[in-house]
């Protein structure tokens, strides 16, 4: 049915249109939120840089190139999962009975919010690598320039939209915005050191190795370093296969969970 | 057709019986009252013809849709304005209300002027581009109502629209509702309680009492089945004299004599004054002054419930305030 179709993109443009509105009104929230990360990059990774330098299959690197990657995947997943949040506040200031009393379908909210968190990400994540730039981060693998900033934009749509899924999908089952914090904090913590975002993922202890093996986002990060580096421990078609699997996934599960809501 | 129809529409949440068997035909056009003390199952009731909240049994429908079974055209059909504050603070006035005509697709060719009219309705046009944090509590009241209306729904519900605001503000709103009720034709379901609100603006009034209807009918007729009305004369002289001829009266129901005002119930005060004024002149007795005092609805919540609404109300008033602004 094309008419329901376009219907059904219309309304996931709407949802999509509001949350950017919202974003670019938190200007200075924005802002914030690239300090962080920019300065885990400038002092661990100038402080290393020199001692540390990475080889492997697809070349060698210094720790900052080494570490850039992984700075993007910790962007990626900070801003999607805080994201799910917008569901939260609009719980708790009332504008979420606005949307449920519309005539739009539940999963076209879902998807809607999850673009425009990921589209949120993305948009900190590329200014991040930009940044990165002014302090020696070079995109230096095997792929040409072009190929690489493809790779990386593919990367963090799908692991946006696996963690602003996730974030949903808690959202959906919480009842205050406290609680949220929590239960997204004990897990964007382990989530994000093993991730492999900071020390390579192939010397660990074997239960360390497969906490990393079974956390999406190691695959996430493993795919941008690839970009950036060339450097690599998964096979690049298993990165995409899983990020791709997780952003399905959690697509799936936020647009049950989120049925319930009220 | 009816607007809305309700079969025994029961709502248990965990532990409470909120809506005890609703039975409700409304016309269109039709302004209809719910009105009750707090927590007497109003919201609840409108939760379940809005498609929020799902029915434990019974059945309810808006123009021949029913609210469960097809709840996306019903969404179609209706516009709320919720008990509790519903808007995005951080957009402005416009932006809500372009997001409400997205998600209910009125025509992107018609969306500005529709704005314009809402806006001009509610007299918030020149705080259209305003962020609705910087609104007061009655500017974003009105700015949800005009955001109910956009989409031209053909039924309205307003869920305590005045909860909480100043009298001149009350009167505002009150104003907009008669008006668009008379000249657009939309069937409204108003719940309040304030009796008040419930007299001025509704055709018809169910009043609601722990989650059941105990009495419904026009606002008139639910005061004449308390008693008609009070008429009250001062007969500084001659008042036992005076009793006694008009408690000869058929129409008259009682009568009283109270530090020279005599009390008289009758069906119809209109009516009954020239006749009595004519028989105080047969008989010689001066009257300085009379007056009529209708029944009011807190008389008839009183005869039904057993209860006044009005002690409540302060304590409820104040708590709901504070709800509204902690949001
Ligand atoms: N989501 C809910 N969960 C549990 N109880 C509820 C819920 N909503 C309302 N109630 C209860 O149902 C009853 C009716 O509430 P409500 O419909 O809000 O009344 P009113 O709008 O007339 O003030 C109250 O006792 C209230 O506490
Ligand atoms: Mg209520």
């Amino acid at each position: 049915m094309p008419n329901g179709r376009m219907e059904f993109m219309g309304d996931v443009y709407s949802i999509w249109l509001r949350e950017m509105i919202r974003y670019v009104r938190a200007r200075s929230r924005v802002v914030t939120s690239l300090i962080t990360p920019l300065l885990w990059l400038i002092i661990f990774g100038s402080g290393f840089s020199s001692s540390l330098s990475f080889g492997g299959p697809g070349g060698s690197t210094n720790y900052i190139n080494f570490l850039a990657p992984g700075i993007l995947g910790m962007t990626v997943l900070f801003t999607s999962i805080f994201s799910g949040m917008s569901v939260m506040f609009d719980k708790e200031f009332g504008f979420m009975k606005e949307i449920l009393v519309a005539p739009v379908s539940r999963t076209s909210i879902v998807l809607g919010k999850a673009l425009g968190g990921t589209t949120q990400a993305s948009i900190q994540a590329l200014m991040i690598l930009a940044l990165s730039t002014f302090i020696g981060v070079r995109i230096s693998g095997t792929l040409g320039l072009g190929a690489a900033l493809v790779l990386i934009l593919v990367t963090i749509f799908f692991i946006g939209m696996g963690f602003v899924g996730l974030g949903i999908s808690i959202a959906s089952r919480l009842e205050n915005i406290e609680g949220f914090q929590v239960v997204s904090n004990l897990l964007v913590l382990p989530i994000f050191f093993l991730s492999g975002a900071f020390f390579p993922v192939t010397s660990l202890p074997s239960w360390m190795k497969f906490l990393v093996n079974i956390n999406p986002l190691a695959y996430g990060v493993d795919a941008l370093r690839y970009a950036v580096t060339g450097l690599h421990t998964y096979a690049l078609t298993l990165d995409l296969a899983v990020v791709f699997g997780f952003f399905v996934l959690m697509t799936v599960i936020g647009s049950i969970l989120f049925r319930n809501v009220r | 057709m009816k607007a809305i129809e309700t079969h025994d529409l029961f709502k248990r949440f965990e532990n409470v019986e909120a809506v005890k068997g609703i039975n409700l035909e409304i016309e269109e056009g039709e302004l209809f009252g719910l009105l009750g003390p707090n927590g007497a199952g109003k919201t609840t009731t409108i939760s379940m013809l809005c498609t929020i909240v799902r029915p434990t049994s019974g059945s309810a429908s808006i123009y021949g849709h029913d609210v469960k079974k097809e709840p996306g055209t019903v969404r179609g059909l209706i516009g709320i304005v919720f008990q509790d504050p519903s808007l995005d603070d951080n957009l402005t006035g416009r932006e809500n209300l372009d997001f409400h005509g997205r998600l209910y697709k009125v025509p992107r060719s018609e969306i500005a002027g529709r704005i314009k009219d809402v806006l001009e309705l509610v007299e918030l046009s020149d705080k259209a581009d305003v962020i609705v944090k910087k609104y007061s509590g009655g500017m974003k009241r009105r700015l949800e109502i005009a955001r109910g209306l956009l989409h031209h729904p053909k039924v309205l519900f307003l869920d305590e629209p005045t909860l909480g605001l100043d009298p001149q503000t009350r009167r505002h709103i009150w104003e907009y509702i008669e008006r668009l009720n008379k000249e657009k034709q939309i069937t409204m379901i108003l719940t309040t309680h304030y009796m008040d609100e419930a007299d001025q603006l509704c055709d018809r009034i169910a009043i609601v009492d722990h989650g059941k209807i105990v009495a419904m009918d026009t606002p008139d007729n639910l005061k004449h089945d308390v008693g008609g009305d009070v008429v009250i004369m001062t007969v500084p002289n001659g008042g036992e004299q005076l009793k006694v001829k008009l408690e000869q009266l058929e129409f008259v129901k009682s009568t009283q004599l109270v530090d020279g005002a005599l009390r008289l119930s009758v069906d119809k005060g209109e009516t009954a004054i020239p006749i009595f004024m004519d028989v105080a002149r047969q008989e010689g007795i001066a009257v300085p002054s009379i007056s009529l005092h209708e029944p009011t609805l807190e008389d008839i919540f009183i005869k039904y419930t057993g209860r006044e609404i009005r002690t409540q109300e302060a304590a409820d008033g104040f708590a709901n305030m504070h709800a509204r602004g902690r949001r």
